[in-house]
């Protein structure tokens, strides 16, 4: 005979079993943790239809212009041009020179060096820098690359505020952040999959550019992005090392040292200076440039999360 | 090397050791990788170089008295430290206020309670808060929080105040704390949880009598760097406090004042460098210093917590 209880039974034991009450207490505790997640999503939302409400008035009437325009002392033909150029030829610094360094760190750090006193020293040192305040590389760029460095940086009457001196600084800014990115996509990929290569003879270097690298590339990628993002909203260091918040000229026909070697301005800088104008025309003017800077990171992290959706794998 | 075999060439230590090519080879790559990781010490070097040399020089030139008085006015020779040190502590402990709440809130819900789906739904909120820019919710917090939150429950809230900087830090605040928050309480293992539940606990009992102190380390290293990331933040002051020029001591956050950053950012932008008695703009480096060496202790505390969560499981 089958013993299979009856429905009735079944739901008895069941109520027996979890009590008469529903569990109140535990129910407001999962609303609770819930709703702090969803403060969160009202404050990016309230954030974001604020700046779309402000930014309104100028989107509406100068549209592509507003983007087209370079720096101006009127509110009805300043544009962010000058600023989305130089914001972008900061960012290209930072690729150039962070990237690398940073991916190269990180490569050794988790890869070749042995877990020695000095090397974790190294980690700790790396650790804490990527916790340094902004504002600290901010001092550190104008000692170094406006003040020290002059000479390369911008000889001329600019006296070291260029885009080499901006660019550096967020580089250097941004580097710690890529190394340890870099570290943790690196400690991901099993230790089989080198062993495996390893087995066969493989070097150490072989090691991790056929196989360590490849697996940890999306991981690589996606923070390498997230890091540009980052870097092309900075704000506070670009201050210190000297990037233009007023009127900018900059005059065609330079060549390309020319051009990084002189004055610059990037867009959060023009924000910044812009908030601080009292004028409602002005407000709305620092809205859209803040809808354009935010388009612009905001489209970028989405691709870097859409890449490490796609190709995240579990072990 | 199937040559080798049938000719039995004996094997030596020079044919083990592989082809010359691929050992410089490694050897070259492996300085290459050193010397980028070494970068990261210099960089170090240079940032306590840079800020040690001028602020010292500093210190020693002025006359010491000027470091207590009724505010922070570089132009009149008035650095009083406890002006922006109190300014600092007010935004940051403002902005704990909303990360502490928030940011463990989140933590916990997405490490006990998100199924995986909802999980990459939710995680998404916290990334995009986390790539908003400083400067944006600088923004932010002097055009919506100030006049939609903070004046409409206190009325004597001017247009710059710490409540509304401290706040918006906050929100800048909460991501940080909660993937960190997040990584601990994923590192308690799940036996004690199932040992929890195998004796009758309520997943909300779980939650705060067995993660929460089995993940306690990596939870005040969270609250420590939170303190740190706001204790550093510069634009949402420089915007929304009020920090341009002097400021005097206050310690009410109704009021405008300034803070570390907030002081260093206008001493940068302004035109302290030729006014003043020549002192003004080298308080920068001072006040950097100061800075730097607030946060990096902090860093290094938070640090030792982490590790202490890495060991125990």
């Amino acid at each position: 005979m089958a013993l299979v209880a009856p429905a009735d039974t079944r739901a008895a034991v069941d109520l027996a079993l979890r009590g008469r009450k529903r569990d109140l207490g535990g129910m407001l505790f999962r609303f609770g943790l819930l709703a702090t997640l969803l403060v969160a999503l009202a404050v990016l939302v309230i954030l974001l239809s604020t700046i779309l409400v402000d930014a309104w008035p100028t989107l509406s009437e100068r549209g592509l212009d507003f983007v087209k325009s370079d720096t101006s002392s009127l509110p009805s033909r300043a544009g962010v041009w000058q600023g989305l150029i130089g914001s972008m030829i900061l960012v290209g610094f930072v690729a150039v020179f962070a990237l690398p360094v940073g991916i190269a760190a990180a490569i050794y750090l988790q890869e070749y060096a042995r877990d020695t006193r000095v090397n974790r020293l190294l980690i700790t040192n790396i650790r804490n820098l990527a916790g340094v305040p902004s504002v600290v590389y901010g001092i550190l760029g104008l000692v170094v690359f406006v003040q020290a460095l002059r000479a390369i940086t911008g000889p001329g009457s600019n006296s070291g505020k260029s885009y080499i001196s901006g660019g550096l600084t967020l580089a250097v800014l941004v580097m710690p952040i890529v190394i340890l990115i870099t570290m943790e996509a690196l400690r991901a990929v099993p230790r089989g999959i080198r062993e495996g290569a390893y087995g066969v003879g493989a070097t150490r270097w072989e090691v991790v550019r056929s196989h360590v690298l490849p697996y940890a590339a999306p991981g690589v990628f996606t923070g390498a992005i997230l890091a540009l993002a980052r870097a092309f909203g900075e704000t506070a260091p670009l201050l210190l090392v000297g990037s233009v918040t007023g009127y900018l000229s900059t005059p065609s026909g330079r060549t390309p040292l020319e051009i990084v070697q002189g004055p610059y301005t990037a867009l959060p800088t023009q924000i910044f200076a812009w908030s601080k104008l009292p004028a409602s025309e002005w407000q709305s003017n620092t809205a859209a440039a803040i809808i354009v800077l935010l388009t612009a990171i905001l489209v970028v992290n989405f691709l870097a999360i859409v890449l490490r959706n796609r190709y995240e794998r579990t072990w | 090397m199937a040559l080798n075999a049938t000719t039995r060439q004996p094997i030596t230590l020079e044919l083990m050791r592989g082809s010359p090519g691929r050992r410089r080879k490694e050897r070259v790559v492996r300085g290459l990788f050193l010397a980028a990781a070494l970068l990261g010490l210099l960089i170090s070097v240079a940032i306590v170089l840079a800020l040690a040399g001028q602020a010292i020089r500093w210190l020693l030139a002025i006359d010491l008295g000027w470091l207590w008085s009724e505010g922070w006015f570089p132009r009149a020779d008035e650095f009083d430290l406890l002006t922006i040190l109190a300014g600092t502590l007010m935004i940051a402990g403002i902005a704990m206020l909303v990360a502490t709440p928030l940011g463990l809130g989140a933590a916990a819900y997405l490490s006990e309670y998100a199924s995986p789906r909802t999980r990459r739904v939710l995680k998404p909120i916290l990334e995009t808060l986390a790539s908003i820019p400083s400067v944006v919710l600088g923004y932010f917090a002097l055009q919506w929080i100030n006049p939609a939150l903070v004046q409409k429950i206190f009325a004597s809230a001017g247009t710059f105040n710490f409540l509304a900087a401290g706040l918006a830090v906050g929100i800048l605040t909460v991501p940080l704390v909660a993937s960190v928050a997040e990584d601990a309480l994923h590192a308690v293992p799940g036996a004690l949880r199932e040992a929890a539940y195998g004796i009758g606990a309520k997943r909300k009992t779980v939650t705060t009598r067995v993660v929460f102190p089995s993940a306690v380390s990596g939870i005040v290293a969270s609250l420590i760097l939170g303190f740190s990331r706001a204790v550093g933040e510069t634009m949402i002051v420089a915007i929304a406090a009020g920090a341009t020029g002097g400021a005097l001591r206050t310690f009410n956050p109704l009021e405008r004042g300034t803070t570390m950053t907030g002081a260093i950012s206008s001493l940068a932008i302004g035109s302290d460098r030729v006014r003043g008695s020549g002192f003004a703009f080298d308080s920068l480096y001072f006040v950097g210093l100061l800075l730097f060496v607030i946060t990096f202790a902090l860093n290094l505390v938070s640090e030792r917590f982490v590790r202490r969560v890495r060991r125990q499981y």
